[in-house]
């Protein structure tokens, strides 16, 4: 049976129970019965079916028990009653998965964007093809407004590209011939052509929504509990009826025990939760691997980072140039132009800071030298250039003025390589080098902080200087420098032998040691490299560690959710049963209680996926639901 | 070897997964299945040379499960 004639069947069930209504009213009596048989029989036969099903499959369900408690609510005569659960039951459980499907919706937001056709150039021919036909190598084309189609390299062309889907962030980024895009990624403005190196389901886009769906399905250890909490609950219930029964000898009472002791919002209160979690944390760009991990990051009180691509954006960048009687731009474009001979990464970074302010690179560097670890020498347009350390200045011969020296000396101490810069035998600026502090850096420790991290700890390969220069700049509680990888596991194992809880922030790939051994692994996703997705438990698709603090407020709130559920779950089971027993609540009425409770649960989940992590829940939701669950009564 | 992706009417009960898990496990030709309950889809690796996706799809819709659509990889 489908989900249309599900429809179907509750509404003329509605229907009918309407029409018994207005017989009721004008006196009818044998037609009002008869009709309510009908509906009866129209709305439990779905109902017969499946729990015959679930029997076939030596399952207990809960449809078993509406269908046992219908049966002899026929049998006595009361029938009212079973065409009102019959009713109640179909309805609630369609409304049900209505909800539910909220619950998955930052999923399906996700998947929707998935793209469906792609436009290639083959043969000199532009053709638009299904996705699924590309081939690796073809040429696409994408233009403003369009999706990526593959993950490629941009041959030709220039955009801005929304990459929300992959990295949560929304603010366009700006590509350009040989930068990677991916599948998924929206071109806000532009033109480019791509070269597909990564098509179908081999996309990074395909594989965060694999993993997505995963996670989703990987139980935590709550649900775990739940699921064989309900496999002993459920025999236990029919055997308690039993027992009722025996003790009152009233079968109405007895039927409506076992239909309202089914734990409905007990076995989904902890997966609805996860699943909202795990969506929300996917359209934020963090992939949170399972329900597990989920409650794993909840507990965590020690923060272990990296400092080089994790708690820094891990290549070096200039940060400053200070000049002496010329134009910056000019310096910068001397510099680069003697600097594209070298293979040192300071010279690279000068190279391709020139680049990014599009100077032009004309002259070819003529009588080229490099000393090493001090600088190169070069002639560039009939000037002779000495750039490097003040080693190389010294052994020019080049003399550095008092207030040059100062201000390198102060630039240093910022934790910035600086670069001497001399032409003609004079020093004509100073370039500095250094490896930023990613700009959300302070402010993700200072929220991790807040949301109840007690220690964070960098460990580094770097030297000890730099080391505690950033270890101030951000105000982490520890600082280990100069270590290589099997010294941070040893760190990491020493951590969680004091009794702490541990998660290790790096970048995936070096630090993949000691992100295995910590209890909560993230990593940097770096656009999707294969190692980082697949080793850690979290993995932050924008490299962006606010979305780490983001994620553990996250995992709190969700399992706080989780709790409320589950609590709620139980303690609406428990009035209820009480109410029965005491000869308050009826089948009809206990069961309309016990639906709306399920979609109590439902709607307490659906709070996570509209979560941000700057605006805290309210946490007094739980007095609420108790206090609703005494008023059902 | 071939993987199918069938997309599900939503699943209403997790004790449907373990049937049409169990069922499509029990056929010959298919290496692993996978039910997705959260994302009503259903994974299916097999070889194609002994089953084809379209034999089990029929196989999951007599069980009563709708199929939305089939992706075959």
């Amino acid at each position: 049976m489908n989900a249309k004639q599900t429809v179907q069947i509750t509404a003329i069930s509605a229907i009918l129970l309407g029409i018994a209504i207005a017989l009721h009213i004008s006196g009818w009596h044998d037609a009002r019965q008869l009709i309510l048989i009908v509906s009866t029989l129209l709305a439990g036969t779905p109902i017969a079916i499946k729990a015959f099903k679930a029997i076939r499959m030596k399952s207990f369900s809960i449809e078993l028990l509406v269908t046992i408690a219908v049966i002899g609510a026929l049998f006595i005569g009361e029938y009212v009653e079973s065409a009102a659960v019959t009713f109640l039951f179909l309805f609630g459980a369609m409304l049900e998965i209505r909800t539910m499907e909220k619950t998955r919706s930052s999923l399906k937001a996700l998947t929707d964007l998935t793209p469906l056709e792609a436009r290639v150039m083959r043969d000199g021919e532009t053709l638009t093809i299904p996705v699924d036909n590309v081939k690796l190598g073809d040429r696409v084309i994408i233009r403003s407004g369009e999706k990526v189609p593959v993950d490629g390299q941009i041959l030709s062309g220039s955009a801005n590209l929304n990459e929300a889907a992959i990295t949560g962030e929304s603010v366009p980024a700006s590509k350009t011939l040989e930068d990677q895009v991916f599948s998924g990624t929206i071109v806000d403005q532009g033109y480019i052509e791509v070269h597909a190196e990564r098509v179908g389901d081999d996309t990074t886009f395909a594989r965060i929504i694999e993993l997505v769906e995963e996670a989703q399905e990987t139980k935590s250890k709550t649900e775990k509990f739940l699921e064989r909490f309900a496999n002993i609950y459920t025999p236990s219930i029919v055997v308690l009826s039993i027992l009722v029964y025996l003790f009152t000898r009233n079968i109405e009472m007895t039927l409506t025990f076992l239909v309202i002791a089914c734990p409905g919002a007990l076995v989904i209160s902890a997966p609805v939760s996860i699943v909202a979690g795990i969506g929300n944390g996917a359209r934020n760009g963090v992939l949170i691997k399972g329900g597990e991990v989920m409650e794993q990051l909840a507990k965590i009180d020690t923060v272990v980072f990296d400092k080089t691509g994790t708690l820094t954006r891990g290549r070096p960048e200039v940060t400053d140039i200070h000049v002496i009687g010329m134009e910056k731009e000019e310096l910068l474009r001397l510099t680069a132009e003697a600097e594209m001979i070298s293979e040192h990464h300071l010279g690279q970074t000068i190279v391709r800071e020139a680049k990014k302010r599009t100077i032009h690179l004309a002259n070819q560097p003529k009588d080229t030298e490099v000393i090493k670890g001090n600088g190169i020498l070069a002639t560039i347009d009939g000037k002779r250039l000495a750039i490097g350390n003040r080693k190389l200045m010294e052994a020019q011969a080049i003399p550095i003025h008092t207030e040059i020296e100062s201000y390198a000396a102060k630039r240093e101490k910022e934790g910035n390589t600086a670069i001497f810069v001399s032409i003609s035998r004079e020093i004509a600026g100073i370039i500095s080098i250094a490896d930023n502090i990613r700009p959300e850096a302070a402010d993700a420790i200072a929220k991790l902080r807040k949301n109840g991290i007690k220690q964070l700890i960098m460990l580094t390969g770097d030297n000890r200087y730099t080391a505690k220069l950033v270890g101030e700049q951000l105000g982490l509680d520890a600082v280990y420098s100069e270590l290589f990888p099997e010294d941070k596991v040893a760190a990491v194992q020493r951590l969680k032998e004091q009794g702490h809880r541990v998660a290790m922030a790096g970048d995936g790939i070096n630090d993949a040691p000691a992100i295995a051994t910590a209890d909560i692994g993230l990593s940097m996703g770096e656009g999707g490299t294969d190692i980082a997705m697949e080793t850690a438990d979290i993995v932050l698709m924008a490299d962006r560690l606010d979305q780490f603090s983001h994620a553990y407020a996250l995992a709190k709130t969700t399992v706080r959710n989780m709790k409320q559920n589950t609590f709620f779950a139980v303690v609406t089971v428990m009035l209820l049963l009480l109410g029965v027993l005491l000869g308050k609540v009826f089948l009809a009425s206990g069961m309309l209680v016990h639906e709306v409770s399920v979609l109590l649960v439902i709607l307490n989940a659906i709070r996570l996926i509209r979560y941000t992590s700057d605006k805290p829940l309210k946490q007094n939701k739980r007095e609420v639901i108790t206090d609703e669950s005494k008023v059902a009564l | 070897m071939k993987k199918a992706v069938f997309l599900m009417e939503p699943f209403s009960c997790p004790s449907c997964v373990k049937k049409i898990e169990n069922a499509l496990a029990g056929t010959n030709g298919v290496q692993q299945v996978k039910v997705l309950f959260h994302s009503d889809k259903v994974r299916v690796q097999f070889d194609d040379a002994v089953v084809t996706a379209s034999e089990l799809q029929e196989l999951v819709e007599k069980l009563g499960y709708p199929v939305l659509s089939q992706k075959v990889v």
